[in-house]
Parts: structure tokens; C-alpha cells; sequence
């Protein structure tokens, strides 16, 4: 019975899995990219979980005493998803110029041109 | 032209609000969900569905790159500001309570500040990122 | 069963659904506008969840400017993916299967969904939300926290953001297109 109550959290760390296996095995660096970031997206989800209090409400105050949700996972999450698109930003235009270097994207073809790697 | 016709007039339509409501979400995030980040995430959105449409060209001569290097920079310094000018009224490091005569008066005076330096430097980043997106030739 | 389980509950399964279908699809445009439809969808979990912030910036960050900037990318770099030749399937599946059974194994022991004398909930929270209107008078106690009590941070994180500008303008450089003057722009 515990696992149902946990529900977003195994859903959340699905999604994450998920993620990482795009990462893991393909071999397009765009597409890397792009399971990166849901990765990043699902993570947000688990914070935002353990945020979440019964009953609770928006954490805007509207009268005294009421329950409202907890704060600080919120502002942790909103820089987080911040910085996210900032790091995804500079990765995409990495890849840019990685494709007018080497003129692919696929992984194995960049390490067959450069063996240094 | 003429799917170009409705896509214009829409958007002529449509960009005047989304800048007003990127200001309301700035100016309102103290009594609803909003901000700084939102709100220039938001006017970035605006300028960039005018480019979409209207052409690169047009965008940078109403918002040219020099402008929003020296806004994004201003921006950072803005909030830093804020810290320096808390310090120099005899508190701490971004300590707002000594900005005016009463502490919650200061706070709110501070956050005022603060979220704009954000919104600054948000908006203008997330536009300098388009352009240097969009502006690339293929083949430079 | 009430209905917010019921919405969440939906919303995610939708996520997996997404989730997927990314893995499997080889077009990349595809892929952009699927990674579009994902992060809305985390948005509206985000709000079913009681978080008002957070899914406001996660649709408008994500949906938006992240999406934008794939596509631009996209149109720089290729559109398809090309298949991947001679490579073992079966060694990443084994690596994300074991450590998504310890992170569930791990996530066991957290408290109940929403259970309000969690840890959490009880050590410095409390604080912020019952403090925050006397001593700064805002009723968002979101933006009192992180622009007042956490104000380092934020400052930290406009700083990462204006490096990553400064980043993105060294690798790819703006420079100011000017229209050409034989070039007529038919007006309206």
C-alpha cells in the first residue's frame, strides 16, 4: 500500500529513467539534449511532490491561519528551471558550432574524425 | 501573401497585450503568482513573435544588440546596487529593511527593485539568445 | 479518490506517454514540438500540486524559450537522426532499470504524499509563512522568500543567467543584420 502513496514520486522517477536512457543510448546530440532537459523536468516534479501539504493552498496569503503549501521547494525549483534553460541555451549553441566543425551531430561520426577522444 | 495577411494582423493584435500583460505579471508579483523571471521570460516572448513575423531585420533596428548587452549588464548591477546601497546605509549586504524610514516600507522598496534588475536582465538575455539563435547564417 | 488524484494522475500518465514516444521517434522536429507539449504538461501538474510560481515559469520557460531555441538549432543542424549501427541495446536498458530500482528503493522510506508533520513542513517553513507578513507585509510569500530572505540566490541565479548570454554571444556573436537597401519590403 505505501507504493500508492507514493505515486508521483515512481511516476516522476520513471519519467526521469526515461530521460537518462535517451541520453544513454542514442547517438544524436540534439536529442541528448532534449532528454536532458526532461530529466531536468521530471526532477522538478519530485521537489514540487514533496511540497505538497493536504488540505493546502496556494502559498498566497489571503487570511490568517489558513494552510498553505510549502514555500521553499517552489523557490528552489524556480531558479533551478531557470539556470536549466540557461545550461540547455549554451549547450544548443555548442552544438552549432560542433556541426560547422565537424558538419554532423551523431556522436559516432565526431569520434570517428577526431581520435584523440 | 494572404496567410502572411492574417498571421500579421493577428499578431498585431496580439503583441501589444502580451507586452502589457508581461508588465502586469512584473509590477504583480507581489499579490498573485509573477516576477521578475516570468515577466521578462513573457516580453522576450512578445519581441520574439514579432520577429517571427515581421523579420529579424526590423526587430534589431527597434532593439539593436547593443542595447540588450548594455541592458542585460545593467540589470545584474541593479541588484547588486541594491546590496551596495543597503551597505552604505549602515546594514548589511542586501539587509532592505534600512532603504526608508520604515522596514516593511524598505521591503517593499527592495523586492520593487530587485525584481525589476531580474526582469531587466531576463528579458534581455532571452532576446540576445534568439538573435544569436536566429541570426546565424548557415554556413558562417 | 478525489479529483485532483484523478487530473494528476492523468497529467503524468500523458508525460509517460510523451516520454516514450520521444525515445522512439526519429524526427527531430518532432521531437521539439513532443519536448513543447511535455514541459506544459509538467506546468499543469505543477499547478495541480498547489505550485502557481513554478508552473507559470516552467510554461513560459519551457514551452516557450526552450522550444524556440531547439528549433532554431534544428534549423542550423540536421532534422532526422540517423540510426544508430552495430550497438549493444541491452547495456543502457540494465543501467537505467538499476538505478531507477534504487531510486525507487531509496524514495520508499519518504512520508506520505502531502502529509503536513513531514520534516519538511515542520522545521523552517513554518517560519517563513507565519513571519513573512509581519516583517515584509507581501502577501506572496514565494516572492518575499526569494527576493527578500533568499536574496542571494537570486542574485547567484541573474548572475548564471547573464553568463550564459555572455557565453552563448563568444560561441555564436550578434551582429546586426541591416536590411539591404535594393531589397523592397512590400508593406502590410
Amino acid at each position: 500500500m505505501t507504493f500508492l502513496n507514493l505515486y508521483n514520486y515512481e511516476i516522476a522517477i520513471f519519467l526521469a529513467m526515461v530521460g537518462f536512457y535517451v541520453v544513454v543510448s542514442r547517438g544524436n546530440l540534439v536529442k541528448k539534449v532534449a532528454g536532458l532537459s526532461m530529466f531536468q523536468t521530471s526532477v522538478f516534479i519530485l521537489y514540487i511532490s514533496m511540497g505538497v501539504v493536504t488540505g493546502g493552498t496556494v502559498p498566497i496569503i489571503v487570511e490568517a491561519g489558513a494552510i498553505y503549501s510549502n514555500p521553499l521547494p517552489h523557490v528552489l525549483i524556480l531558479t533551478a528551471i531557470v539556470v536549466g534553460v540557461a545550461t540547455t541555451a549554451v549547450a544548443l549553441s555548442l552544438i552549432i558550432r560542433i556541426k560547422e566543425a565537424y558538419g554532423t551531430v551523431e556522436e559516432d561520426e565526431i569520434h570517428e574524425q577526431d581520435e584523440s577522444f | 501573401m494572404l496567410h502572411h495577411t492574417v498571421l500579421r494582423v493577428v499578431a498585431k493584435l496580439l503583441i501589444p497585450v502580451i507586452l502589457l500583460f508581461a508588465l502586469y505579471v512584473q509590477f504583480h508579483g507581489d499579490y498573485s503568482p509573477g516576477g521578475g523571471f516570468q515577466a521578462g521570460v513573457i516580453f522576450a516572448a512578445g519581441i520574439i513573435l514579432y520577429a517571427l513575423i515581421f523579420g529579424l531585420e526590423d526587430t534589431m533596428e527597434a532593439l539593436p544588440p547593443g542595447v540588450l548587452k548594455i541592458l542585460s549588464a545593467s540589470g545584474v548591477m541593479i541588484y547588486a546596487g541594491v546590496g551596495l546601497e543597503t551597505m552604505l546605509l549602515g546594514g548589511n549586504y542586501l539587509d532592505y529593511n534600512f532603504l526608508a524610514h520604515e522596514p516593511t516600507h524598505g521591503q517593499h522598496l527592495g523586492i520593487f527593485l530587485v525584481e525589476m534588475g531580474v526582469g531587466t536582465t531576463v528579458f534581455s538575455t532571452m532576446l540576445l539568445l534568439y538573435y544569436a539563435f536566429a541570426g546565424r547564417e548557415p554556413g558562417q | 479518490m478525489n479529483l485532483d488524484f484523478a487530473i494528476d494522475i492523468l497529467l503524468l500518465g500523458f508525460m509517460a506517454v510523451i516520454a516514450i514516444a520521444v525515445v522512439r521517434m526519429r524526427d527531430l522536429f518532432g521531437i521539439a514540438m513532443l519536448f513543447s507539449l511535455f514541459s506544459l504538461l509538467s506546468a499543469g501538474v505543477f499547478t495541480v500540486m498547489d505550485a502557481a510560481d513554478v508552473a507559470f515559469t516552467e510554461a513560459s520557460v519551457g514551452a516557450g524559450i526552450s522550444t524556440i531555441l531547439i528549433l532554431a538549432t534544428l534549423t542550423r543542424t540536421v532534422r532526422e537522426e540517423k540510426p544508430r549501427k552495430s550497438r549493444n541495446p541491452t547495456v543502457p536498458l540494465v543501467v537505467v532499470f538499476v538505478t531507477g530500482a534504487l531510486l525507487i528503493f531509496g524514495t520508499s522510506d519518504l512520508p506520505r504524499l502531502g502529509d503536513p508533520t513531514a520534516p519538511i513542513h515542520t522545521h523552517v517553513a513554518p517560519r517563513y509563512i507565519q513571519d513573512s507578513a509581519r516583517e515584509i507585509g507581501i502577501p506572496n510569500i514565494v516572492t518575499s522568500v526569494l527576493a527578500s530572505y533568499r536574496g542571494y540566490d537570486t542574485l547567484g541565479e541573474t548572475t548564471v543567467i547573464f553568463t550564459a548570454g555572455v557565453v552563448v554571444m563568444a560561441l555564436l556573436g550578434v551582429r546586426r543584420r541591416r536590411k539591404r537597401k535594393d531589397d523592397e519590403e512590400a508593406p502590410g
